[in-house]
């Protein structure tokens, strides 16, 4: 048997591969020999579409593939038994290695058939929670703390500590609740695992559940991604068929149902109090804890709640032990977590590394460095609640107290990658642009000051910033934090804080000389075009405006009046013919 | 004449759609905090939320209709006006933001004729700004109603619209 995968998650079908999979279903239609499979991401996203041919076991992972590929592929290795090396990414007959990375929760994502309950099955599905079910609610519970286990949703906090305070919480109906609503943008490790691998964070649930004395859980998750969503339908529906989730489950007196709430589109819904409020069908702003959700939550009953990959983790440390996560790690920061790399980098994609590696072996070890040649300037974690390292502090380590002490965070994992072409004074207004519009207006300092914060940063970009805007924006970024109800506003100066830390020069290029460094700040820039212009016309064609004009072989010109100042003129010019000043 | 016709059709479609309403209501009796999900599928059926189909879902729920309307505007989802065929939204997350996604977006806008939220004339695409779809190591990424394109340049974009256009002029749906 020849086995044939595409992986086909959002990523891999966004780069092709259902073009790729229907080629090789195309050419392998009569054939009886060949079982051709879906799987998820395998986190090489810069390789997609990947494809991976087995033949007797020995395995070879193809990318990128595309039709005409996939032909060759098909005649030459599928049916010739000649793999194409110009196309192989790595080939064996075990578990693939990732260069310096260690792989927990991505263990079965880009593997296994994540439509195929009998894949993750084979690969010690449910094993976790057959042990569970075995021992008492408070032995879990205490090895999920020996694990070192921190939510990864963002703040870090022990999921051990979690499961007890719900476990002691008396009433008799509890729920648990799976984070799915991974807002952050520049983070996608949620979305790949629950498509490439749904059981896993099923699994995780249904430990909870039975750890904390709770029999009904929802995931709650985010509405652009609708094949996760198909996902966990057909995940749930599969293991109800094999009595894992139900009632008695496995023979057990434990009986859990797992529901799906789809979010609509707002970010602080991921923030645990909004998140439940939204469930219950309200607007989703967030309440003042304490109560805590797991003294009262979901319609003011005992809650438990962690994100996607906190709940990968469990069913693992429940099959393997304690020591098989927190072996790995630093002395706080225990076991793996998962990064998802972006921006201004060759091998952008997912990576699951030990907690403590420095930044440095991420970003240049496994991401293969900066695309183009180009100069690092700085990494953004955490999002719009986290910050921008710069490069003189690239050998901290990736946990979660020394990331803390630079002004980032870990967040959710999200490391977006900016070279010398970005300008930290307009990522930061990015970020606070964002935070402005998802803040949901209960907190005035949140709704309005942040606003204020904006509006300094669009001045300042706009070329019309005052010497005394930074000391304004230092003032409102330390009101915000301490006058806001939740993380939202606490952290949504943070952006803002780190680039005025490292890169306060930028800043002062734009208020006292008018000038974007970088040359991103639209009002600080002008293009145009000088007298090497051999008018080769490529400029005219890429101008999405139809700002330039000019015949044939004689120099073009720019109307500023119509000009956007989107660059594009200055990335097609061959013969650096465009000015940018 | 005429008008008349028109007001007589006018009532047999409103009835139609305030069973179609009713019938997604009846989906979930029973469950507990069903609005969001009622708004969704009332949405997905018919593109938007209209004031009538808002206030019939108040009054089955037995909620105020200022509620109703104070959830559906919470929520960046929700529409109240028609849409086109297809939804284009274009993501301006991290990544996409760093990767050129202004350039992407000036070029969509003005092939298109629209502005962000703005649906075309003949009905068929509207675009809506979202922060992050997920794929950012794919940036610039857009997708289009439930399809996802990655790593797009001016001209690759141009071309996928081009094809959902070519397709309606053949009477097909992508
Ligand atoms: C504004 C805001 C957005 C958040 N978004 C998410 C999210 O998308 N996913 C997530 O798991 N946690 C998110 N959190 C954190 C949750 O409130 C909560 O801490 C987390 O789900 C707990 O799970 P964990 O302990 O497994 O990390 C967010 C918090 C805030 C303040
Ligand atoms: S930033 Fe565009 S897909 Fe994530």
């Amino acid at each position: 048997m020849i086995r044939i995968k595409v992986g086909t998650a959002t990523c891999g079908n966004a780069a092709g591969a259902q073009k790729v999979f229907d080629k090789f279903k195309e050419l392998s239609l009569n054939d009886k020999d060949i079982s051709l499979e879906e799987t998820g991401c395998i986190g090489m996203c810069y390789v997609e579409p990947i494809a991976e041919v087995a033949v007797s076991g020995e395995k070879y992972l193809y990318g990128p593939v595309d039709e005409k590929i996939a032909e060759l592929i098909f005649q030459d290795h599928v049916k010739g038994g000649k793999p194409v090396e110009k196309y192989v990414l790595s080939n064996t007959s075990n578990e693939y290695k990732f260069n310096k990375q260690r792989r927990i929760v991505l263990r079965n994502t880009g593997v296994i058939d994540p439509e195929k309950i009998d894949d993750y099955l084979a690969r010690d599905g449910y094993n976790g929670l057959k042990k569970a079910l075995a021992k008492k609610p408070e032995e879990v519970i205490q090895i999920v703390l020996d694990s070192g286990l921190r939510g990864r949703g963002g703040a870090g906090f022990p999921t051990g500590m979690k499961w007890k305070f719900a476990n002691s919480s008396k009433n008799d109906k509890k729920y648990v609740i799976c984070n799915a609503d991974e807002g952050d943008p520049g983070a996608f490790m949620d979305r790949s695992v629950l498509e490439g691998d749904p059981h896993s964070v099923l699994e995780g649930m249904l430990i909870c559940g039975y750890a904390i004395g709770a029999n009904e859980g929802y995931v709650y998750c985010r509405a652009e991604y609708p094949l996760a969503i198909k996902r966990l339908i057909d995940a749930i529906k599969q293991a109800k068929e094999r009595n894992l989730i139900g009632d008695n489950i496995l023979g057990s007196n434990f009986s859990f149902d797992i529901h799906i709430k789809e979010g609509a589109g707002a970010f602080v819904c991921g923030e645990e109090t909004a998140l439940m409020a939204s469930v219950e069908g309200k607007r989703g702003m967030p309440r003042l804890r304490p109560p805590f959700p797991a003294v009262s939550g979901l319609w003011t009953k005992p809650t438990n709640i962690n994100n996607v990959e906190t709940f990968a983790c469990v069913g693992y440390i429940l099959s393997n032990g304690a020591e098989s996560f927190n072996k790995y790690g630093t002395e706080k920061s225990k076991g793996t977590k998962v990064f998802a790399l972006a921006g201004k980098i060759n091998n952008g994609g997912l990576v699951e590394v030990e907690m403590g590696i420095p930044l440095r072996e991420v970003i240049y070890d496994i991401g293969g460095g900066i695309k183009d040649g180009k100069k690092f300037k700085a990494v953004q974690m955490g999002g719009p609640s986290g910050g921008c390292i710069p490069e003189h502090l690239l050998d901290t380590k990736v946990d979660y107290e020394s990331l803390m002490a630079t002004g980032a965070i870990v967040g959710s994992g999200g490391m977006v990658v900016l070279d010398e072409d970005s300008c930290m004074v307009d990522v930061a207004r990015y970020f606070l642009n964002f935070t402005q519009n998802e803040s949901c207006g209960k907190c005035a300092f949140c709704r309005i000051g942040t606003k204020r914060m904006l509006e300094i940063l669009n001045k300042i970009c706009d070329g019309k910033g005052e010497e005394s805007d930074i000391a304004d924006l230092m003032d409102l970024a330390a009101k915000i934090k301490n006058s806001s109800l939740c993380a939202l506003g606490q952290t949504a100066p943070n952006p803002v804080l780190t680039t005025l830390k490292y890169f306060e020069d930028e800043y002062v290029a734009h208020i006292k000389d008018k000038k974007c460094p970088a040359g991103v700040c639209t009002a600080l820039i002008n293009f145009t075009i000088n007298d090497k212009c051999i008018g080769c016309q490529l400029c005219k064609k890429v101008c999405p405006v139809a700002a330039i004009s000019g015949s044939a072989k004689v120099k073009h010109q720019i109307d500023q009046d119509v000009c956007i100042k989107c660059g594009a003129c200055y990335k097609a010019c061959k013969i650096s013919a465009i000015d940018k000043k | 004449m005429i008008i008349l016709i028109n007001l007589l059709n006018m009532d047999k479609i409103m009835d139609n759609d305030k069973n179609k309403i009713k019938s997604i209501i009846d989906e979930y009796s029973g469950s507990k905090g069903a609005l969001i999900p009622i708004l969704q599928k009332t949405q997905a059926t018919f593109g938007y939320l209209s004031e009538e189909s808002m206030t019939i879902i108040a009054e089955a729920l037995n909620i105020s209709s200022s509620d109703v309307y104070g959830v559906a505007t919470f929520f960046a989802q929700f529409r109240f006006t028609p849409v086109g065929k297809y939804v284009i939204r274009v993501c301006h997350g991290t990544a996409c933001h760093v990767g050129g996604v202004k350039i992407l977006d000036a070029m969509l806008k003005s092939k298109i004729g629209i502005k962000n939220g703005e649906t075309t004339k003949d009905g068929l695409f509207t675009i809506q700004e979202v922060a992050c779809l997920g794929c950012c190591s794919l940036a610039p990424v857009v997708m289009i109603n439930d399809t996802t394109y990655g790593k797009l340049t001016n001209e690759k974009l141009g071309k996928i619209i081009d094809t959902y256009v070519q397709a309606e002029k053949e009477g097909k749906t992508l």
